[in-house]
């Protein structure tokens, strides 16, 4: 609850800013009305029907979870919410909502953190939670075809005993579902080693703003014949169709998996660190997280994992934490302990110490130091969050540019900024830039913005490395999109959805 | 007063490798074990042991002399003294039975440790190790190593403070309903539980340091003693698999469903 009341401040700044644009993108739509509802009740049965409006009139507060996000920062108003159950029925739904420019909201488990999973307006919404079952799964080749609405820990669950792994990992992977995993190209914990879904969706099934269901749910590795059109809605957050089905390629389980705590006397040495670590583990490098020193106090202050020893994070200016998950436990510790007695026996080492889990307790321990950074810093103060790509080398400037940035304002004291961190994924290039603030203020907001975006496009970055566009940062797509490329990107957005109605207001400005 | 000579303490720790606590079980379709073909690592109440007996090292610096770990087990309960020497303690010993040979009982294992402080030279103080290993979950070792050897015991301690001057320490003991406080005479076998501490994470230099220390092997017969079992496993079974829960509509309804299920109110 501290979490929610802290972010619910945020609309009250940002508010102004969301609605300059959205009226644009929904001006020629049209509101869901009681007619309507007489049409999809053709189809649907009562209970995939939930609407304030007659005849099912329910009260408004049974459509409260599907027009609020998790973190209570973005409100809609719709009135209606659609659960179809099948492919076929979201086609129809579709097609209807096209004829009568209806705008449509696609909901999978709303975890995303950008808005761009509730109406801006009283737009449909059209919640794939019914569309929850595993089609196909091939424990030979790993290929799994899953409805849009299965959630990410059912996946989970089900390949165990099938010893494979869904390639992707997230803290919301009890709620969020595959289908807004894959419209959001979430990122997570296993991208490092899995790479982005780009790479392991093989094929997807979506009903197209018009209602045409585009079925190329393959199960092919390789299929070079022409256009890859699935790439288009990676990623497209819902604004060129809905995706029902997904073809993913899951990965033999991890029989093995250790960690490591690192400590580093100075932030250059992270980079050469990162290049030994890959060179001697390769294939069992998992994951590679960076966080400096302030973020890790923070953690420590704020009883996140079980905090190294004093004499272990002495003179540390930032910490690594190293995974490995192979499958022969043996080998994966032999490589790690070699790794680790290079690192510790060389002239120059790159670190100063650093401790090894022994236990899973251990392990989950190290891991929840970094995992509990994010509610670390909501602990602090209020936190302005940048989730930025940068490359590797410039973290730390990022971070100190930022830092000396608020120092010229004037805000770099207890009533205002209180810290600057970073942490991340070093592996994926993706800096987590956290400001901590006694309280939002626009003089703190003025001063970060676009000052930070404007940062992020210095370096050829991008300002939403895996959160996405959302309702959140439209206006800021520019600085991470030239106007070439948001102009094609508009084009194709008009050739698949010339009315406009697939979840209008996200993404494009 | 009398000046006396300082008493040193020598440290006893036993551990044992068990299958790891975060393992799902697994019975064998013989039904006469559980698969172990599994991740191993320290007995969680014994890394406890370790740990207590690094911090008391920690708080009585030099007057703790020595630290010994000790495990009795197939060759990859070396893995196990080696993660317990790189917590801290000094040298391990490492009384090897065959990968094939069963499992020793509490009794075998009490008595082999009883062999192993008899034949140290300086003798052995205090002995701490877990309340009980979590895969036999028998809980007897330290009690009947107390009583093998006529020694004080102090069992499932959430405190420890000794004086090695006085020879004497004070436990505090989680029992029922409360605590209890113990005042023991040295030598003392002490069992630990659960809230006695944290373990430690083990660092880097640590574990090079590690690598160094001394184990020493032995087998059963150096030791004189039998590790065969006096008990024979009949069967092992899963629980039974938990049912899922219902939903009810109504307080009628959950009532009508208590009764159908044969709950009946308890009249006031």
């Amino acid at each position: 609850m501290l979490f929610s009341r802290q972010l619910a401040r945020r609309p009250l700044i940002r508010a102004p800013r969301r609605w300059t644009h959205s009226p644009a993108a929904l001006a020629g739509l049209k509101s869901v009305t009681e007619d309507d509802l007489v049409h999809f009740a053709h189809f649907l049965p009562p209970t995939s029907i939930v609407s304030t409006l007659s005849p099912s009139a329910a009260p408004s507060s049974e459509l409260e979870s599907f027009n609020n996000d998790w973190m209570n920062k973005y409100h809609g108003r719709s009135t209606t919410v659609l659960k179809p159950r099948t492919t076929e029925e979201v086609s129809k739904i579709v097609k209807w909502c096209n004829e009568r420019r209806i705008g449509i909201v696609p909901q999978g488990g709303n975890t995303g953190l950008v808005g761009g999973s509730v109406p801006i307006r009283d737009e449909l919404i059209l919640s794939l939670s019914n569309m929850s079952k595993i089609r196909s799964f091939d424990d030979v080749s790993g290929i799994l075809v899953a409805d849009a609405g299965c959630v990410l820990q059912s996946l989970t669950d089900y390949l165990a005993p099938h010893n494979h792994i869904v390639p992707l990992d997230l803290g919301a992977k009890g709620s969020c579902q595959i289908g807004g995993n894959v419209s959001t190209n979430a990122g997570g914990l296993r991208l490092l080693r899995y790479g982005s879904l780009h790479g392991s969706v093989l094929g997807l099934e979506v009903v197209l703003p018009d209602g045409t269901i585009l079925d190329q749910l393959t199960t092919l590795r390789k299929d070079n014949t022409g256009y890859d059109l699935k790439q288009l809605f990676i990623g497209a957050e819902g604004t060129l169709g809905i995706v029902t089905g997904v073809s993913i390629l899951a990965a033999p389980a991890p029989q093995a998996s250790n960690n490591v705590m690192l400590a580093l006397p100075k932030f250059e040495n992270v980079l050469p660190l990162y290049k030994e670590t890959k060179r001697q583990l390769s294939e069992i490098l998992s994951a590679f997280e960076f966080m400096d020193r302030t973020v890790y106090d923070l953690a420590v202050k704020h009883g996140q994992g079980r905090a190294l020893n004093p004499e272990d994070v002495e003179g540390a200016e930032c910490f690594v934490l190293v995974e490995t998950s192979g499958g022969k436990r043996e080998h994966d510790e032999q490589k790690l302990n070699s790794l680790l007695e290079s690192l510790m026996e060389a002239d120059v080492p790159l670190i100063n110490t650093g401790v090894i889990a022994t236990s899973p307790a251990q392990f989950s321990s190290l891991w929840a130091i970094r995992e509990g950074l994010t509610e670390a810093v909501s602990k602090e103060g209020k936190a302005y969050k940048y989730d930025i790509s940068v490359p590797l080398y410039k973290f730390q400037e990022v971070v100190d540019k930022t830092k000396n940035h608020l120092q010229e304002k004037g805000l770099l004291h207890e009533d205002a900024v209180k810290y600057v961190v970073g942490y991340g994924h070093v592996g994926d290039g993706n800096l987590h830039l956290n400001v901590v603030a006694a309280a939002y203020t626009p003089e703190i907001e003025a001063a970060l913005e676009p000052f930070v975006y404007e940062l992020v496009a210095s370096y050829k970055g991008s300002i939403s490395a895996e959160h996405g566009i959302g309702a959140m940062k439209t206006h800021a797509l520019k600085y991470s999109k030239n106007e070439t490329s948001i102009e094609w990107m508009k084009k194709i957005k008009a050739l698949f959805d010339p009315n406009g109605i697939m979840n209008p207001g996200k993404v494009l400005p | 007063m009398r000046p006396s000579a300082v008493r040193l303490l020598n440290i006893l720790v036993p551990v044992k490798r068990t299958v790891d606590y975060a393992v799902k079980i697994r019975v064998n379709p013989d039904q006469k074990g559980v698969d172990l073909n599994v991740k191993h690592s320290m007995n969680p109440f014994d890394e406890i042991a370790v740990e207590e007996a690094v911090r008391l090292r920690e708080r009585l610096k030099d007057e703790v002399k020595s630290i010994k770990v000790v495990t009795i087990g197939p060759t990859k309960a070396a893995e196990t003294l080696r993660t317990a020497l790189a917590m801290g303690a000094d040298s391990g010993i490492h009384v090897e039975v065959p990968d094939s040979a069963p499992p020793p009982e509490p009794l075998g294992i009490a008595k082999a440790l009883r062999a192993v402080i008899q034949r140290e030279k300086e003798g052995v103080d205090l002995v701490i190790l877990g309340k009980q290993a979590i895969d036999d979950d028998a809980s007897q070792t330290g009690q009947m190593l107390a009583g093998l050897l006529d020694w004080a015991q102090a069992t499932f301690a959430s405190k420890v403070d000794v004086d090695p001057k006085a020879k004497t320490a004070n436990v505090t003991r989680e029992i029922d309903g409360g605590l209890e406080e113990l005042k023991c005479q040295l030598p003392l076998v002490v069992t630990t539980d659960l809230r006695l501490n944290e373990p430690r994470y083990a660092s880097l230099p640590n574990i090079m340091k590690a690598k160094k220390k001394p184990i020493e092997k032995l087998t059963p017969a150096d030791l004189k003693i039998d590790l065969t079992p006096l008990l024979e496993t009949v069967k092992v079974t899963e629980p039974p698999k938990r049912k899922g829960g219902g939903k009810v509509e109504s307080v009628d309804e959950l009532i009508a469903k208590l009764k159908e299920a044969g709950i009946t109110p308890v009249k006031s």
